[in-house]
């Protein structure tokens, strides 16, 4: 029971995540790689196997949880989270230098410069 | 270069943490001294980096990567602690980092380049310290976390004297990259929650004794890094972010960005190459990446030439040809024998080196001229050195004699011969080059040919001497490649052998722990799927 909650769980975030980072303005993305990259922690943690009552310490009682996993998720939130705030503030500069949030930054003839869609 | 030359591991072991930790150091010291005058930052940054290719030619010239040598982090061995591990393809990698890493700077510097941000020589450390690290861990996780190192740094960097196209550029390579290093997670909680390990030569061993029940999830998260390596090296369909990244950004940072692509390729020679060995792994999944390589590299190319055509400047049209040297190495990778390597790594050298020359000839273009797109302009000051310059670039990317683009060209076509889709390769790498050509011609003779008589040139900026130099650097070492190439070329097939020969690279990365996998555990079918971790951990 708790692993189909869990799978479902991740399946979904990752679905929206997909779902909002395909979205065409700068806010909806970020939140979507957000989504992304706690689908993606959970599945980590998830990798260890899903143990109750279990501590990830060996020898101190007789079921233990790996603890690779653990740490392994501690780094990619670590990296997500400084990611996360590093794309906020790229998508604040681009909404005050393009003057939209559009992720394409255009929504007006304004900005069509030379070499057209690049992405 | 003799074989094994042993050094003391001791000089050895600190030569290899040095690559690493000095530049993370320099990286905070110059943080820390970000007030600090001009003249201080640039003599750090400097500093670390003629260090950083000091030591990377005498690890080259030492012949220490004859056969590998494992750096055990903390002295944990290998399946459990994360190892470095030095051979033949890091140490030419290191090299070629610290190479660019130089020529860049030196122009960042002889422009003033580096007087557009605050921390503009932190970032460049950072950078060489993920790639650094990148090239010598021998971890797919530790792997992931170098990557994001120089994510976060090429990030900063390539925003660096900002701008609107610039920023807009940025997002969309930050955007992607956010989304690779995200599969790249789930490719490698994946290969962990079903081998239960992470080294890569520990890897290679369990996916040997895994049961056929586990090949789909093998293969599934083999092909999901392979996305994460593509979108790195820039190939087909995942190439879209690179033009308008490179042709953006500062030159200096896009010529060290010549070697972003390679990290890419670098990877899945590595971890593809590793994991999926003929030796080693099961038959139905050595050749899993190499058609996707093959057929990637083919589209990659004749996108490229259409996008070196289609380009509307010239730095625009130097980012194509970076993406058609991706496709034409992407090729030689995935034809993937022992030759068509050797041929890719020459290829690799050479594409590495001039399109950062041309990058930072684009800028200087741009700095004479006002523009580097093709309107008419006034004419150039010392448009004959700088068209000559330009000539002897476009032959060499384009693949013309008497240049490495040519021999690296020709030898990849003749590793080709006898592949099954040998026709087919030919008419691609053949055609593309004449369509580089052509189009190389047509913005030479535009950019300075046709020229404005009536008016005089007033925006033109001169550059120092020392800009020159870092041009001139890479169009030196590539004319040295075509004097040394018998040399050169014995090397690299040295390499490519030791590339395509893993088992030597597994016996060392896993020497302190090879005894107790294959004697507390004979021929056990699957260790990882009896309990999924770490089996002997309970035996200690």
């Amino acid at each position: 029971m708790m692993s189909i909650l869990f799978a479902s769980l991740i399946g979904f975030l990752t679905a929206a995540g997909v779902f909002l980072s395909l979205r065409a303005q700068t806010f909806p993305v970020v939140l979507g790689l957000t989504l992304l990259s706690y689908a993606v922690n959970l599945f980590l943690f998830g990798m260890g196997r899903l143990k109750t009552d279990a501590a990830a310490v060996l020898g101190k009682s007789a079921s233990y949880t790996d603890p690779l996993p653990q740490a392994l998720v501690l780094t990619a939130i670590v990296i997500a989270f400084a990611m996360t705030a590093f794309v906020i503030v790229l998508a604040l500069k681009t909404r005050a230098e393009l003057g939209n949030d559009h992720v394409d930054g255009e929504d007006d003839a304004s900005s069509n410069e030379q070499g057209g869609p690049s992405a | 270069m003799t074989p094994n030359v042993n050094l003391a591991p001791h000089s050895f072991d600190q030569i290899l943490a040095l690559l690493v930790f000095l530049p993370v150091l320099s990286a905070i010291a110059l943080i820390a001294l970000h007030r600090a005058g001009w003249r201080l930052k640039r003599l750090i940054s400097a500093v670390s980096v003629g260090i950083l290719l000091l030591a990377t030619i005498y690890l080259m010239v030492s012949g220490a990567g004859n056969t590998p040598q494992v750096y055990p982090m903390g002295d944990w061995p290998a399946p459990f602690g994360i190892v470095w591990v030095y051979d033949r393809l890091s140490g030419l990698m290191l090299l070629l980092t610290a190479t660019l890493g130089v020529v860049s700077l030196t122009y960042a510097i002889a422009t003033n380049e580096d007087h557009n941000g605050a921390h503009f020589h932190a970032l460049f450390q950072a950078q060489l310290f993920g790639l650094n690290g990148a090239f010598l861990t021998g971890d797919v996780f530790n792997l992931f976390v170098f990557f994001e190192v120089l994510l976060l740094a090429s990030y900063g960097l390539m925003l660096h004297g900002g701008g609107a196209a610039r920023s807009k550029a940025g997002l969309h390579y930050m955007v992607i990259n956010l989304v690779g290093s995200t599969l790249f997670l789930f490719a490698v909680g994946a290969l962990y929650g079903v081998l239960g390990t992470l080294n890569l030569a520990d890897l290679a061993v369990r996916i040997g004794l895994a049961p056929t029940s586990l090949y789909g999830v093998i293969a599934a998260a083999s092909l999901m890094l392979f996305v994460v390596f593509a979108i790195k090296a820039a190939a087909f369909p995942l190439y879209l972010w690179l033009p308008g990244t490179y042709a953006e950004t500062s030159a200096p940072v896009a010529a060290l960005f010549a070697i972003m692509t390679k990290v890419g390729l670098y990877a899945m020679l590595r971890v593809h190459g590793t994991l999926f060995d003929t030796a080693t792994a099961p038959a139905s999944l050595v050749n899993l990446i190499g058609p996707w390589e093959l057929w990637l590299g083919i589209m990659t190319l004749i996108m490229a030439t259409l996008g070196v055509l289609a380009a509307m400047n010239l730095r625009r049209q130097v980012a194509y040809l970076i993406l058609a040297s991706v496709g034409t190495l992407l090729i030689a990778l995935g034809v993937n024998t022992t030759e068509s390597i050797e041929a890719a790594l020459y290829y690799w050298i050479h594409t590495t080196l001039l399109s950062a020359g041309f990058f930072l000839l684009a800028d200087i273009v741009r700095r004479s001229r006002g523009d580097d797109d093709w309107r008419i302009q006034p004419a150039m000051p010392r448009a004959t050195l700088i068209g000559g310059l330009f000539f002897i670039y476009a032959m060499g990317m384009a693949g013309l004699p008497p240049l490495t683009g040519f021999f690296g060209k020709t030898m990849i076509l003749h590793s080709v011969l006898g592949s099954p889709l040998m026709g087919a390769i030919f008419a691609v790498v053949l055609t593309t080059s004449v369509l580089l050509v052509i189009a190389l011609a047509r913005s030479g003779s535009t950019l300075f040919y046709r020229v404005d008589h009536q008016e005089q040139q007033v925006t033109a900026q001169t550059v120092s001497s020392f800009a020159w130099l870092a041009v001139f650097t890479p169009l030196i070492l590539a004319a040295a490649m075509v004097i040394f190439a018998l040399p050169l070329t014995g090397w690299l097939q040295n390499t490519s052998m030791q590339i395509k020969d893993t088992s030597v690279y597994i016996r060392q990365a896993l020497d302190p722990a090879v005894s107790r996998l294959h004697t507390e555990e004979p021929k056990q079918p699957n260790p990882a799927h009896v309990s999924p971790h770490f089996p002997s951990v309970n035996q200690e």
